[in-house]
């Protein structure tokens, strides 16, 4: 066989071992696959009873209003996207208390859970990439071109550097990403055409062409992630070097061995803490840990190969 | 020597300038052809008649984060967002009074639910809103036809204010017709005349204020209002000694100030 050639068995390594099992072992090896969803929907169900259903915690008191770009939880706790709000500022706008203390939250957060949290577990246009990319490990599909994944971070200079020169928020009136909320949330548009167009891109030119090459926000989260406390934890005293958890994740160059053996985590801001890889690790190397506490545990699974 | 050519050059030097120029090359492509998209996205932007407390257009444009938080707390659902590939810029509320009009809460619920200020917290009065004008289509008024309609004026919040009623000779008739009238001065633009206008497409109707407002020059001095001095304030400009440096310079500029000139 030529190396270009599509194995199908080779792509579905994992994922085929995983069918032959029973589905309670299936579903929990799927656990964070089926939160993620769970998050996701539930963000969108939240913000579409606010905007249609009337949902309050209290009389006039709605429970999570707005969309992702910016918002208020039960009527008291803003929420900003910081990539947004930076945009806004250098359009020329001094943002409200209220914007700025909302990208301070929201920036909080994922500087704790992981930057890249956003993409895997909040953001909805992931539920339309992982679908082109579930159909495109499924269908003999050769890669048409490469891209480097280093370019979401020119597109995100890019953006900032256009929001200077027009004085709009260059990447929010573009952005497949707001399109989608927006439309789901607030009524039907065009935004459905971009994101349609988006899926054949994913599944047909390019493997995890938008989440993982072009999108700058993406690219933002990456760059803010790199500091976060939840991380996957990699205990090289286990590793077999099987490379299972690189044919599933959609970023494997955060897989890197030989960084993984330098730090003992994924320490690339590229990973979305999506917990692909750690349920389908047939050794348990990869599981998620807080970042302060993984040097301790590796010590330890060292000291009892010792 | 591996890296010197046949020519002498430094091959990877070379290589490393081709780089460059290539990725100059699509950075400045790319960066142009998404310039191109915002600033065609943003042409529409005139035509749009946002929320009470709304930023001059280009400021709006630069504030606003498309988050719809205005549109939820709005109690008569009137604002929109305005999905992807429509009329109006991408993301932004908008309102239509012909099917939704502003009711013009006391409270002002949309511009309070605004986390970035571009509807602006400084309007305190909804009175003081000026969310676009009303301008009447006088060939298919029906007053102005000579009815007695003046459904506009009955309908509108500031009514006395915003629009006033006119009597306007009817050709030979011994009867005059009562016209509505607009004025700028009192008028939100909430929409509730569009609205309310009974004619098939609404003969008056809420557009942005640059679109239909004019601007007399600064030098006009109506001698008959009350509130105008008889150009006695009235300072002609010097003339620019560079512009003509041999010239003799005017006292005065010519044809404009020589009837004051002594003071009258």
């Amino acid at each position: 066989m030529n190396p270009g050639d599509f194995d199908r068995a080779d792509a579905l390594a994992s994922t085929e071992k995983l069918l032959a099992r029973r589905l309670p072992s299936r579903l929990w090896a799927w656990r964070y696959l089926l939160l993620r969803r769970l998050t996701q929907f539930g963000i969108l169900v939240l913000f579409f009873g606010t905007a249609h259903w009337g949902w309050e915690v209290a009389k006039k008191v709605p429970l999570l209003s707005g969309n992702l770009s910016a918002s208020k939880f039960i009527g008291y706790i803003p929420m900003t996207d910081p990539f947004a709000a930076l945009q806004i500022t250098l359009a020329g706008h001094a943002l409200k208390q209220d914007a700025l203390i909302g990208a301070a939250i929201v920036l909080g957060f994922y500087l704790l859970v992981g930057g890249r949290v956003f993409c895997a577990w909040a953001c909805p246009v992931n539920m339309v990439t992982d679908l082109a990319g579930w159909a495109r490990a499924r269908l003999p599909i050769r890669p048409m071109f490469h891209l480097p994944r280093t370019l979401r971070y020119f597109i995100l200079a890019a953006a900032l550097a256009l929001s200077v020169i027009t004085g709009v928020a260059a990447f929010e009136w573009v952005s497949p990403i707001g399109m989608l909320h927006r439309e789901l949330i607030f009524g039907f548009g065009m935004g459905f055409i971009a994101l349609l167009s988006l899926f054949l891109f994913d599944l047909l030119l390019l493997k995890q062409g938008w989440c993982g090459h072009l999108c700058p926000l993406g690219g933002f989260w990456s760059l803010v992630g790199r500091t976060a406390l939840w991380r996957v934890r990699f205990d090289k005293t286990s590793c077999t070097h099987c490379g299972e958890c690189a044919k599933v994740c959609p970023e494997p160059q955060v897989l890197n061995l030989k960084r993984l053996e330098e730090t003992g985590y994924v320490s690339s801001g590229e990973c979305s803490n999506c917990g692909r890889c750690s349920p389908l690790c047939p050794e348990g190397s990869l599981a998620f840990d807080f970042r302060p506490l993984i040097r301790k545990h590796n010590a330890r699974a060292q000291g009892s190969l010792d | 020597m591996s890296d010197q050519g046949q020519s002498g050059l430094n091959t990877s030097r070379r290589d490393f300038l081709v780089k460059l120029a290539q990725g100059a090359a699509i950075a400045g492509s790319g960066a142009l052809l998404w310039d191109y998209i915002l600033r065609n996205e943003a042409r529409a932007a005139p035509y749009a008649l946002r929320p009470p407390g709304a930023l001059a257009e280009a400021d709006f444009n630069a504030a606003c984060i498309k988050c719809g938080q205005c549109v939820n707390d709005c109690p008569p659902h009137i604002l929109k967002l305005q999905p992807a590939g429509g009329a109006l810029p991408i993301g932004m509320p908008y309102y239509a009074p012909r099917t939704g009009a502003c009711i013009m809460c006391p409270d002002i619920p949309c511009m309070k639910a605004c986390p970035t200020g571009a509807l602006s917290p400084k309007l305190k009065k909804i009175e003081d809103a000026r969310m676009g004008l009303a301008v009447i289509d006088i060939e298919n008024c029906l007053s102005w036809k000579g009815l007695r309609c003046e459904i506009c004026h009955r309908e509108c919040p500031i009514k006395g204010k915003a629009i006033t009623l006119e009597t306007h000779p009817r050709q030979i008739s011994r009867h005059a017709m009562f016209v509505p009238l607009v004025h700028s001065d009192a008028c939100t633009g909430c929409g509730i005349c569009e609205k309310a206008c009974p004619t098939d497409i609404a003969a008056i109707r809420i557009l942005p204020h640059k679109l239909v407002q004019g601007k007399i020059g600064e030098h006009y001095r109506l001698g008959w209002t009350f509130d105008t001095e008889v150009t006695q304030d009235f300072k002609p400009a010097e003339a620019s000694p560079a512009s003509a440096p041999d010239a003799p310079v005017p006292k005065t500029a010519p044809g404009m100030d020589y009837l004051n000139a002594g003071g009258l």
